[in-house]
């Protein structure tokens, strides 16, 4: 931050005689782009107040001479606004308490805690009604890096990217519904970047990826201690979207327990981290996310109907890709120039004939398939083009799975995914990534279709 | 842009120093390189009642030691650091300055009883790097979460933010080294 924008730039004066503690505390607010004055003792304190305002002042209680306490009613007469935090030993806590008492914002003592130290001189700049200053600055932010856009033409892509939008303006809790691959975690990225909190960090939680024994703690934190091993404090997914977005994956997959902690969360915005008793507040906004028939989950009551009336405010749909093939050119066009650019190589075309088994393709694993494929075939062709022998299926098993009889979906499907086992010799992690589905739908599929290994 | 020289402090598990030297160059620029020759021997900074290392006077250590090089240090411990009035510090640098240290410790997700995670402490302890060294050349905290210099007091802020400048800071980083 410039200097000339002193009188913009948010203040601390820091008033310790200890050398040490005047140079690190300055150095570190220096870095968080605060103005930063030091003083050694309640003298030169007094006198930096010709430098001021300062927004807050930390002040050492104990000082040769005049004492914090002292001075703390000193700079009040000064500045009657002056927000002063007290530092302090161990040994002082009940001067500090006095100090309290006559007005101090809070007191820490030595040493503290860092991410207390970041939290406590936030909430003092937050009293002061500081916000809208940060709030000017965060706007002056430079665009954020990384967002991915909706690709698609349809109308019914074009509703869900309107529907997005929508509920972005509001505060509306939002459940994404879908097909695995179809994209919901970007619909998810769509609406925080849209709204109000996307200067806030969007946190996604797999549900179903992170063990049962461990979803706890990566969700509401963990104290030092808790558990074997833990030695160190970490603070879970919601602590760590406050003024954000939590975006809950595969919703469907969590315990009966976790169901009603999430319940009492999402009521009060309010948890403590495991093994602690502080109560840590938390704003942000929920969107989920599933593919599971959680209707079906409730009927056999493997899904609480309290939760999912909560979750289920705002619901977003995305059809599978097999029900909006416009989108395929442009989604293909899109992957290609992605590639294109990660794996350094010139622009490639699309074969007509090729574009056309994309088109006719039936997309089990939806847009994230496309995907995968459009980036395999960027690693076989030769450019300029993509041909059709670079894709990973042919126009018979297309015209299979699009004769009218039987029930085509199945069959192609089952066909389908028989194929690509045997391509990768029944790996399971592989197939599932060339399908674009998780290992445990592809599990299930093999079961369904009762695939046997040769 | 002047050279980055990484110098080892110990205790340190030297494995960690080589995979920096490739992204610390793209970040920065051309001549990054570990010291082969060069140990800092960390235990005169070594705090007994604490039990850990003070990173202010490691700094002052390296700035004496490389007095005659023309360039950035970045000093990379496995000890566990501080400064007097922290609990803790993952790191410090001379804001605008020369020397930057950074320390490991608290990167390993063993300490929080969590899996050993190679590849997760490899990136942290990059991302601090970064940060450090960006101080060096002048810049502030980012309110850009994902930007490499926004400050992080707990490894769950290391691992939300890239190993990457944003924008904005990049710009600043080009700026302030090109006079
Ligand atoms: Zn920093
Ligand atoms: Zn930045």
């Amino acid at each position: 931050m410039a200097n000339n924008h002193k009188a913009l730039q948010p203040s601390i004066l820091v008033v310790d005689d200890e050398l040490s503690v005047r140079d690190s505390l300055s150095k570190w607010f220096k870095e968080d782009g605060y103005r930063v004055g030091t003083a050694e003792n309640a003298n030169r304190a007094l006198s930096l107040m010709n430098e001021g305002p300062w927004d807050v002042m930390l002040l050492d209680i104990k000082m040769p001479g005049m004492d914090g306490l002292e001075l703390q009613k000193r700079l009040k007469e000064i500045d009657k606004d002056a927000l002063i935090i007290i530092i302090t030993a161990f040994a002082a806590v009940d001067t500090a308490v006095q100090a309290l008492k006559e007005g101090a914002f809070d007191y820490i003592t030595k040493p503290v805690d860092p991410d207390h130290l970041t939290h406590l001189v936030q909430n003092a700049f937050r009293a002061k009604k500081l916000t809208d200053e940060n709030w000017r600055l965060r706007q002056q932010m430079s665009e954020l890096s990384g967002a991915d856009e909706i690709v698609g033409e349809s109308p019914q892509m074009q509703k869900v990217i309107d529907l997005a939008r929508t509920v972005a303006q509001t505060d509306t809790t939002v459940m994404i519904r879908g097909e695995s691959g179809t994209g919901k975690e970007l619909v998810a990225r769509t609406i925080h970047a849209n709204s109000s909190r996307k200067y806030f960090p969007i946190i996604t939680v797999n549900c179903g990826a992170v063990p049962e024994t461990l979803l706890e703690s990566e969700l509401f934190g963990h104290e030092k201690g808790a558990f074997t091993g833990a030695q160190y404090r970490r603070k879970g997914k919601f602590e760590m979207a406050d003024g954000g977005t939590v975006f809950l994956d595969e919703i469907g997959t969590i315990s009966q327990k976790m169901q009603v902690q999430l319940l009492r969360v999402l009521e009060t915005k309010q948890f403590t981290r495991v093994g602690g008793n502080e109560m840590i507040s938390s704003d942000f906004r929920i969107i989920c996310a599933t593919n599971r028939d959680l209707e079906a989950a409730i009927a056999d009551r493997s899904f609480r109907e309290d939760l999912y009336y909560r979750l289920n405010v705002f619901t977003i749909f995305i059809p599978p890709l097999r029900e909006r093939r416009v989108d395929i050119p442009p989604l293909v066009n899109h992957f290609v120039k992605k590639y294109a650019a990660s794996m350094s190589k010139p622009t490639i075309d699309i074969d007509p004939e090729a574009m056309d088994l994309l088109i006719r393709n039936r997309w089990p694993g939806n847009v994230r398939e496309l995907e995968n494929v459009i980036e395999r075939a960027m690693v076989l062709a030769k450019p300029p083009v993509i041909r059709p022998e670079d894709l990973p299926f042919q126009m018979s098993q297309i015209q299979e799975q699009n004769s009218p009889q039987n029930d085509l979906l199945t069959s192609w499907e089952k066909i389908h995914i028989e194929k690509v086992l045997q391509k990768m010799g029944w790996n399971i992690t592989r197939s599932a990534e060339a399908l674009g589905i998780d290992r445990v739908t592809l599990y299930s599929k093999i079961s369904k279709y009762g695939l046997k290994r040769p | 842009m002047s050279s980055i020289l990484i110098v080892a402090i110990s205790p340190i598990d030297r494995s960690l120093l080589d995979p920096l030297v490739e992204p610390l160059t793209r970040a920065f620029g051309p001549r990054v390189e570990v010291s082969r020759s060069q140990t800092l021997e960390g235990s005169f900074a070594f705090n007994v009642s604490r039990n850990q290392y003070g990173s202010t006077p490691l700094i002052s250590a390296l700035l004496d030691r490389f007095d005659d090089f023309d360039g950035r240090i970045l000093g990379v411990t496995s000890g566990d650091l501080f400064v007097p009035v922290l609990t803790y510090v993952f790191g410090e640098a001379q804001l605008d300055g020369k020397v930057a240290v950074v320390s490991s410790h608290r990167l390993n997700d063993e300490l929080y009883g969590l899996g050993a995670d190679r590849k997760l402490l490899h990136l942290r302890l990059l991302k601090e790097s970064v940060h450090e060294l960006g101080h060096t050349f002048g810049l502030l905290h980012c309110n850009d979460y994902l930007c490499v210099m926004h400050s992080s007091t707990g490894v769950e802020e290391i691992d939300m933010k890239t190993e990457r400048l944003c924008p904005e800071c990049r710009g600043k980083l080009v700026s302030n080294t090109a006079g």
